[in-house]
């Protein structure tokens, strides 16, 4: 890696720290939420919204910009802290999360938070509205890119391959496919609950261009979308395998994190880990 | 000119038209393209048209995001799919957010009459009518469709479920007759009684007019086009000013027109209303009129339940 590479992949380890902070501190503050999937999130989605996606947080509904859709809705901590960091929202609605009369939905709810392009929260569906946009997009010419998150649980629902069939079908080399590959699902493992097999071969089979990373490194994930970008012709799958809860050792790979918060004690604790960067 | 046939070619027609005029309009359709009379738009109009073949739940999904950048998408399905197999995708995706994407559906009710109970869509618009910033309307002919058509895609925001037959239905409008969605149309006045009915039952409201206008009963008739927002100040006016309703709707019994009807007017004082409509039971393959005699939705069930009121 050159040191230019170097300097913007440190930056966005930085910024992936803060973000963690910011999940657990809206949890912890909610007394509710999914902690576990957002964590495994966090560094892509520190990618995607620092180094990847062109997007104004000044003008959240301009045009031009690239889309993203949380398929997996019930991260959206993972989603807002990124919108945070960013400058979509005042620092303080970090307390706001779940709250009466918040603009921080325990969804992510497109006509409450600037900067969310659509409103998920139901598993399978967010993948087919970020394929409509793509495929509409292309069609008026536009340069902008859509950016779509899926679970690798939530690939179990089958409107998640309706979709990919279109997005395939009409060629959207504009629509990339984050897959956060961590092996647990809500009831616990995937391999128990619902084994999906070869999750990167499914969708290379489906028609997309598919890159298999670790989903917390942050070079890796950089390279993927390095890599992706300018291929043409089909959308792109990057499969990143990642680790529920990943930051916090007591909740690393525990479906008990799945959607459970984080006591005072507990908070103290993950906050210190986060911060010091545990790998 | 009043013209009998099914209102799909109506849709066909109406979107033909549209696409001239609407420049971001879009038709998603799910493999039914052919039945849905969407050929011709796809072929004058290929950069507006998509086909995500037999997988409704992304025709839905796919139209939600068409809507996100300012378009406005029409699915086009069958009833049972479109307010089914796609329900809940149409819920988060279009009506939570409350985009602008139409749901537009053929073989609504009875009038899918051969294929039998799978196809037969009878229980839509009650499906539709329970989830929160959706409208639903159904118009009673050829011609009113076609309006209805303009009206929906031109002076209507946020989303929208439109209903076909698949079968002919007797025309009734002039081509020159006047919609606005949410607004009743009045096609007989009177006081005695108030028939209030909907889609392709229409004509035989006018005739139960008709044959009570014989018997000195003088029936108003409504063409309740919009089951949801339903026209409030119509049904009131009925409430007040003759002396009872009665329904008539090819669609289930429960949750339909009827049910709209009766909720608004339990909660106003108060009348008798007596509804026709599909009795709670699935249909089966045969004639239509066959079908329809089945569930007592007959000129003269509505001629008799309407007398009943006013004796």
């Amino acid at each position: 890696m050159t040191e230019e590479r170097n300097r913007v992949v440190l930056e966005l380890e930085e910024k992936a720290i803060d973000m963690r902070q910011r999940v657990l501190t809206m949890i912890h503050k909610a007394g509710s939420g999914h902690p576990g999937g957002s964590l495994s999130a966090t560094d892509m989605m520190a990618a995607l919204y620092f180094y990847e996606m062109k997007v104004d947080p000044k003008n959240p509904t301009w045009h031009d910009r690239d889309r993203f859709v949380l398929s997996k809705g019930h991260v959206a901590p993972a989603l807002y802290s990124a919108l945070l960091a960013k400058g979509y929202l005042e620092d303080d609605e970090v307390y706001t999360l779940r709250k009466y009369g918040s603009r921080l939905q325990g969804h992510p709810d497109m006509k409450k938070t600037p900067g969310v392009d659509i409103s998920t929260g139901s598993l399978g569906q967010g993948i087919g509205a970020a394929t409509g946009m793509a495929l509409g997009l292309k069609r008026s010419q536009s340069e902008s890119r859509v950016f779509t998150m899926l679970g690798d649980g939530e690939c179990g629902e089958g409107a998640v391959w309706e979709a990919v069939q279109v997005a395939s079908k009409y060629e959207l080399d504009n629509l990339t496919i984050l897959v956060d590959f961590n092996g647990l699902q809500n009831d616990g493992f995937m391999h128990e609950i619902m084994p999906l097999g070869n999750i990167a071969n499914k969708f290379r089979a489906f028609g997309c261009e598919v890159v298999e990373i670790d989903g917390h490194k942050m070079n890796e994930i950089v390279d993927a979308f390095d890599q992706v970008r300018d291929i043409k012709g089909k959308p792109k799958c990057i499969v990143a395998t990642c680790v529920k809860g990943r930051g916090v050792s007591f909740m690393e790979n525990v479906a008990k994190w799945h959607g459970v918060a984080p006591n005072d004690e507990e908070f103290i604790v993950a906050m210190e880990e986060v911060k010091e960067g545990l790998s | 000119m009043i013209i009998t046939k099914a209102t799909r070619d109506a849709f066909g027609q109406a979107i033909l038209e549209l696409g001239e005029e609407v420049d971001n309009m879009y038709i998603v359709d799910a493999d039914v393209g052919k039945s849905m009379r969407t050929v011709p738009f796809q072929e004058k109009f290929p950069e507006k048209h998509i086909n995500v073949g037999i997988a409704e739940q992304a025709c839905a999904s796919v139209a939600c995001g068409l809507a996100t950048l300012g378009n406005i998408p029409i699915i086009s399905t069958y009833a049972v799919f479109g307010s089914m197999r796609m329900v809940e995708q149409v819920r988060q995706s279009a009506c939570y957010p409350n985009l602008n994407v139409k749901i537009a559906c053929s073989h609504g009710g009875l009038t899918p009459a051969n294929d039998g109970g799978s196809h037969q869509g009878i229980e839509d618009m009650g499906i539709y009518r329970t989830i929160p910033n959706m409208t639903v309307i159904m118009g009673a002919d050829y011609n009113s469709t076609r309006k209805l058509m303009h009206e929906m895609v031109k002076n209507h925001e946020g989303p929208c479920y439109i209903r076909f037959t698949r079968d002919p239905v007797p025309g009734i409008y002039d081509e020159d007759a006047e919609f606005k969605i949410g607004v009743a149309n009045k096609l007989r006045d009177g006081d005695d009684v108030t028939i209030i009915a909907v889609g392709d039952v229409m004509k035989m409201a006018l005739d139960a007019a008709d044959e009570l206008k014989a018997e000195g009963i003088n029936a108003r008739v409504l063409d309740m086009h919009t089951i949801k927002p339903l026209d409030e100040n119509a049904v009131m006016a009925a409430l007040k000013e003759t002396k009872g309703i009665v329904t008539v709707e090819d669609h289930n019994i429960m949750n339909g027109l009827g049910s709209a009807v009766s909720e608004f007017v339990c909660e106003h004082g108060g009348t008798t209303v007596k509804r026709v409509g599909i009795l709670d039971k699935f249909g089966e393959s045969g004639p239509y009129d066959v079908l329809l005699k089945e569930n007592k939705i007959t000129v003269e069930e509505v001629v008799s339940k309407a007398r009943s009121i006013v004796k």
